[in-house]
């Protein structure tokens, strides 16, 4: 039991939140009249049905797995960062402005471009991350309204000095692009793109900053308990504005997955795009931890491209893949549901 | 022990499942079928805007050759504007004989999938894709602009009508000219006061020019502004509760709606999507797919035409309406559609 808790209970909860969310998702189908058989057959088909879905699904994933890397960072240090959504709208938004302003050889644009995208997001992290340390607003309220100035101060400014035909920005030059010929040519024209290998760098870094630097080791003491910290000559202020630093940045670099990657100009958007919120289920479901979360993030891209291919082939509407994603969610957050289930069903029914 | 084999087996059974689905394929459709597949934007089907247009059109189009829904002709709806290439590119290799993508919004994946699927056929609405294998689908609004200046220009009591546009383009100058024609035509008198909002979803913006419009003595607005069109049912709305009657004069689609309660919708100038999906499905299976080309959708095709909502129309203005529609079908009367066949259009009304 002991070790049941120990060792393999984070891991546990989200395999089994998963298993139960197909389970219901397949029951909720076969109430609606659906085939949840041939439904997740064509899941299965549209996420490693040929190498163009996969692709598809790779690229689904990237700006996910930073987003959620995002929310755990700011998770580590006892922070709930709901902004991510608006710091990756700025970070798409500068990227993509160095993108087309500047001309340089693509070792200097791409990076640059890059670094663009997670400064602005840092400086929209920094802003409630100030605001906490220096007046306690909680970081919940100042991060969801820095969401909607992050959705209408990006399409202001597209509109006001970016636009061009189709509601969008030019596009960015070839040199700060991440899209590769290569890329797309192997996986049969998808848009798959090198932010993977960012996305992955990333994962090693907050790895690293967290559990190797005495300031990961400050940002986690903080996160564990702020008056302990404190005590301890911790500087809980400082710490809370780094961690919102670090989180909106790696948020920014999520933004510029969808710049300089996936669309490669930036449209102006009527409603959020999701890859924020998404990041927080990401970040649940990967137990705040750098592997956990990028095996995650493929889970919920494979999830989201699959849907496509479920209501192509299947006729299944693509809500529903969102409903099983809010079940899987569900049962993370209840872990304690989760945790009676597994006593149940391996200690003889005993709690 | 007998609980845990329970979950070893459920656990194999759910796996099982999914195996075998993977490898069953449901695609076995009827090759000699003319199968036909459009793309939403993130509006979806029931948008009561160009997404519904085309999908009427082709359930139409899908009940007169006996076709069957969901696998012969059907839709796919995207949650996002990265779904647009992956839907498209799909159905694409779905083999579905002809895609539709809905909006100019998606002007960049149809030129992307275009070209990455040479044998595929594809077509847009509303907007030019020069691509041997798209065929782009637009509308002669300057002629259904005409209709509805017919009905300003005979209705208006104090001489005085307005146009607002959202931004200045060819496109929007279609609508102006073929209004200011069509007011022109029925009434010389007429003074028609032009105004561009310079943005397309600012409908604070249509409510200070309506407001200004009204205010100067305006008593009919025609608008060819999407979002901020709305802004001007509002003021509209506002001064019918005020007890003075002025109208709107709705574009795209059928906007009877937005002027209730007060009913301050005039007429429409609707663009009948659903027409033009149905004539190019047909010629496409017949073997006349225009690819390449730009189909314009005119009178003679009636994609254009005023609101089935008629009843503030009165019956002087629907006889010239019909009148003239003959006059337009016949080759009689040409619609300008810039500035300078306007002027032309002047000169020829004064002799």
């Amino acid at each position: 039991m002991k070790m049941m808790k120990g060792r393999f209970f984070p891991i546990l909860v989200p395999v089994f939140s998963v298993i139960l969310g197909l389970i219901i998702g397949a029951i909720i189908m076969l109430v609606s009249g659906y085939d949840p058989i041939a439904a997740y057959g064509a899941l299965v088909t549209g996420v490693f049905g040929d190498s163009y879905n996969l692709g598809e699904t790779v690229r689904t994933a990237t700006p996910l797995i930073l987003s959620g890397l995002a929310v755990a960072f700011a998770f580590r240090t006892g922070l709930f960062n709901i902004g991510v959504e608006g710091q990756v709208l700025v970070g798409w938004l500068a990227s993509v402005y160095v993108g087309i302003s500047l001309d340089a050889p693509m070792v200097i644009h791409l990076p640059l471009a890059i670094l663009a995208g997670a400064l602005a997001g840092a400086i929209w992290g920094v802003i409630p991350g100030l605001l906490k340390a220096k007046f306690k607003v909680h970081e919940v309220i100042t991060t969801i309204m820095m969401n909607y100035i992050a959705l209408y101060g990006t399409n202001g400014i597209i509109r006001a000095y970016l636009l061009q035909p189709g509601e969008r920005t030019k596009d960015i030059k070839s040199s700060a692009s991440l899209g590769s010929a290569f890329l797309g040519e192997l996986t049969e024209g998808s848009r798959m793109h090198y932010g993977l290998i960012v996305a992955i760098i990333v994962a090693v870094i907050m790895w690293f900053i967290l559990w190797k630097t005495t300031t990961g080791y400050e940002l986690r003491a903080v996160g564990f308990n702020q008056h302990a910290s404190q005590y301890a000559g911790i500087n809980v202020s400082k710490n809370i504005i780094l961690a919102m630093a670090i989180s909106g940045a790696f948020a920014g670099v999520a933004g510029t997955m969808e710049g300089l990657g996936t669309f490669q100009y930036m449209s102006i958007n009527n409603a959020f795009t999701g890859v924020g919120f998404d990041g927080i289920a990401v970040s649940l479901l990967g137990a705040n931890g750098s592997i956990g979360i990028i095996v995650a993030a493929f889970l919920f891209g494979g999830l989201k491209q699959g849907a496509l291919e479920m209501s192509s082939a299947a006729g299944v509407p693509t809500e529903l893949v969102g409903i099983i994603i809010a079940l899987i969610i569900f049962f993370v957050a209840c872990s304690y549901l989760v945790h009676w289930l597994t006593n149940r069903f391996t200690k003889g029914g005993k709690l | 022990m007998k609980k845990r084999t329970g979950v070893m087996l459920s656990l194999a059974l759910a796996a099982g499942t999914l195996l075998t689905a993977c490898g069953k394929d449901d695609k076995a459709a009827d090759d000699k079928k003319f199968k036909v597949a459009m793309v939403t934007d993130t509006g979806g089907v029931d948008d009561k805007s160009f997404n519904q247009s085309a999908w009427e059109g082709l359930q139409k189009f899908g009940a007169d050759n006996k076709l069957k829904s969901g696998s012969d002709f059907k839709y796919l709806q995207s949650n996002s504007p990265s779904d647009y290439a992956p839907n498209l590119n799909k159905l694409v290799r779905d083999k579905y004989d002809i895609v539709y993508g809905i909006g100019f919004l998606m002007e960049n994946d149809i030129k992307k999938v275009a070209d990455q699927q040479p044998k595929g056929k594809l077509a847009i609405v509303d907007t030019v894709v020069d691509k041997k294998n798209v065929a782009s689908i637009v509308f002669k609004e300057n002629e259904g602009s005409f209709l509805v200046g017919l009905i300003a220009g005979m209705q208006t009591k104090s001489n005085k009508v307005g146009f607002v546009g959202g931004v200045e383009s060819p496109l929007i100058k279609k609508f102006e000219n073929g209004f200011k024609a069509g007011v022109k035509m029925a009434n010389p008198k007429a003074e028609i006061m032009i105004q561009y909002a310079g943005d397309f979803n600012k409908a604070e913006k249509g409510l200070a020019i309506a407001n200004t419009f009204y205010g100067k003595g305006a008593d009919i607005i025609y608008h060819a502004a999407g979002g901020t069109g709305k802004g001007i049912f509002t003021e509209a709305k506002n001064r019918a509760k005020n007890g003075k009657k002025v109208w709107v004069i709705g574009v795209d689609r059928d906007q009877f709606e937005e002027g209730q309660p007060q009913g301050v919708t005039l007429t429409s100038m609707v663009k009948r999507v659903d027409i033009a999906v149905q004539q190019v499905s047909k010629d496409t299976k017949e073997g006349h797919f225009p690819g390449g080309k730009v189909v314009e959708f005119g009178l003679d095709k009636d994609a254009v035409s005023i609101a089935p909502h008629k009843e503030n129309v009165s019956k002087d203005a629907l006889a010239k309406v019909d009148e003239f529609k003959k006059k337009i079908k016949d080759g009689e009367l040409k619609v300008p559609k810039d500035d300078k066949e306007y002027e032309e259009f002047l000169k020829t009304l004064k002799k």
